[in-house]
């Protein structure tokens, strides 16, 4: 480290001044959370791309991951690096930028600008820390389409999303099924698995337990449970990932030495690479926010909302679905989004279903995987169509 | 066979060319299971509403009555199941239309009978050991299983080599001799059709 671009951010400064456009709703107009508690002020951090249409027809709501925020598809204030879905989102991509009017927000409880435990609270002039009430999807999606009405769009032509921006896109179609024309879930589940919930108990536990992270207020006392947050990210990581792709980069290689050196220090290249990605994303992420977003997935169960049905939650549902899932991954595996796909034909909607071969495990819905770039493709073309909206002509630049 | 405005799910529907037909012609809602991901990559290229899936495992999955037919073409003798995936179709949609390539025909019959070996034709092109056509049946055995599920036979049709109808009076021995493929539109009930009472 230490070779930071001087013109990126820390991630800290970003919770209350993000390089991003803010929605800022004052007290008139609080976020009612599931927790019970009534959020104002909110500002909600976004970035768009494109141009809305005179019918505004043409907007799609991206929606991040655990980890992920609204940079989707522009270089990363923090991290410098390119936005973190560039293979889906751009010009000629899937959610086509020439074609679209594509919005990302940074969700509630996110540490990106939009209000979260590393936000300080107006109340207190302090960061919220723990005393932000607990979020959940719904609270995320809430936020959401109050920034869309701010917006000025009452449907939006698709919601996509995968892991935990797959559950915000199913809780979008369930709470708001006229307002999404169109929903693209990937690499998700209607309801976090019990050994979800295990490795995310794992990750907590490994930041709560790190010293400096003193009950939630290293903030204010000027000091970060990086270790803590690193060790969970190193856990979660593997999850991420399949055994299968792990064997073929690393195997049982060895870093940077010839022999084992009888101690332990980071001998094979797994941990070489493990203990890489905890340090880098410790300076990208808040502690806190980690412990918000992964109880919010945790809490995620959109049947238990609909007396245990979830073919009830999509009842009479006019979106077109098309869910994707990955062979190789465990965290969100296909039997999931079977379930999810059983229960949208029971509820008698328009579904399309694609389980694609990979070994790339959960991260797949990141990467350049062709079958995923050609079927969400076709299926936004083909929605596109139906709705209306027109392909703007090719090769108008030369 | 297939009336419009109604809703349809074609199981195994392979690239989507009869869904987008019907959706096109006969402006059905149309649904589909395709195991090939290709298959369904170009179906949901199309705008098509298709699920990856088998035939013998996911029609387990749907809701009784969702659908005005199911159509069932060219893949009844490569299910693992063909009674039970039949009996699906008639408990998910109110009719059904099955079509399969007829092993009575008098070709495939004279290949086991003079050369002593499975037959390979110009429309069942596989070898024996390579085929993925398990269950083959002819128009007669398909008859009497429409009889032991307790299908109704609304109408049914046998086509000549050149894909054209045989003639309507003629005997079902004739049509079990001389049909190449079949079509069968069923429907829950007794069987108690004209053509059902000339087997036996």
């Amino acid at each position: 480290m230490g070779d930071h671009n001087p013109n990126l951010t820390s991630g800290a400064s970003e919770a209350d001044a993000p390089h991003s456009l803010v929605l800022r709703l004052g007290l008139d107009r609080p976020l009612a959370m599931d927790a019970g508690a009534k959020l104002a002020p909110l500002s909600i951090a976004y970035q768009t791309y494109g141009a809305l249409n005179n019918a505004k027809t043409n907007a799609i709501l991206v929606c991040h991951a655990l980890t992920g925020d609204q940079h989707v598809a522009n270089r990363n204030p923090v991290t410098g690096k390119d936005g973190w879905w560039e293979t889906m989102v751009g010009p000629g991509k899937p959610i086509d930028t020439d074609r679209f009017f594509v919005i990302c927000a940074n969700v509630v409880g996110g540490c990106m600008g939009t209000t979260g435990p590393a936000s300080t609270n107006p109340k207190t002039a302090a960061p919220y820390g723990l005393d932000l009430p607990l979020v959940t999807i719904a609270d995320m999606v809430r936020a959401q389409a109050m920034l869309i009405d701010h917006l000025g769009i009452e449907t939006l032509f698709c919601v996509a999303g995968g892991s935990m921006g797959g559950m915000q896109v199913l809780q979008w179609a369930a709470s708001y099924p006229d307002r999404v024309y169109s929903a693209l879930p990937i690499a998700t589940s209607a309801k976090h698995s019990s050994q979800n919930i295990a490795f995310h108990e794992v990750g907590r536990q490994a930041i709560m337990a790190d010293p400096d992270w003193r009950n939630g207020r290293y903030l204010a006392q000027g000091v970060n449970p990086a270790k803590g947050l690193a060790v969970a990210r190193m856990a979660a990581h593997i999850t991420y990932l399949s055994d299968s792709a792990l064997q073929r980069r690393f195997g049982r290689k060895l870093q940077d030495r010839a022999e084992r050196t009888f101690s332990f220090g980071a001998d094979f290249q797994i941990e070489s690479y493990l203990r890489h990605q905890g340090t880098i994303f410790v300076e990208r992420f808040d502690p806190n926010s980690y412990l918000f977003m992964t109880r919010a997935m945790d809490y995620f169960d959109l049947a238990a909302d609909y007396d245990g049905s979830l073919a009830r939650a999509f009842k009479g549902s006019k979106t077109r679905f098309c869910v994707v899932s990955f062979t190789s991954d465990w965290l969100f595996p296909t039997s999931d989004s079977r379930a999810l796909v059983h229960a949208l034909n029971a509820g008698g909607a328009s579904v399309s279903f694609v389980e694609i071969e990979t070994d790339r495990g959960h991260d797949a819905f990141l990467l350049d995987v062709p079958d995923l770039i050609a079927t969400t493709k076709g299926f936004i073309d083909a929605a596109a169509r139906a709705r209306g909206i027109e392909v703007r002509a090719t090769a108008s630049v030369s | 066979m297939v009336e419009p405005r109604t809703r349809v799910l074609d199981v195994g529907c392979g690239d989507g060319t009869l869904l987008r037909l019907l959706a096109e012609r006969r402006e059905v809602d149309g649904r589909g299971i395709e195991i090939s991901q290709r298959g369904v990559n170009d179906c949901v290229a199309k705008g098509l509403s298709v699920i990856q899936g088998d035939a013998d495992t996911d029609l387990a999955d749907y809701p009784d009555d969702a659908f005005d037919y199911v159509i069932l073409s060219q893949t009844l003798q490569a299910t693992r199941q063909p009674r039970v995936v039949m009996e699906h179709m008639l408990r998910i949609g109110r009719r059904a239309i099955v079509s399969f390539p007829n092993f009575g025909h008098w070709r495939i019959r004279a290949q086991i009978a003079f050369n002593g070996r499975m037959p390979v034709t110009e429309n069942l092109s596989h070898s024996w050991y390579d085929t993925p056509n398990i269950h083959f049946c002819t128009i007669r055995d398909f008859v009497i299983l429409t009889r032991q599920i307790d299908a109704r036979i609304e109408t049914s049709i046998a086509l000549d080599s050149l894909g054209h109808p045989l003639q309507v009076n003629l005997p079902w021995w004739a049509w079990n001799l001389f049909g190449e493929q079949a079509v069968f539109l069923l429907r829950r009930g007794l069987s108690n059709n004209s053509k059902g009472s000339k087997i036996n």
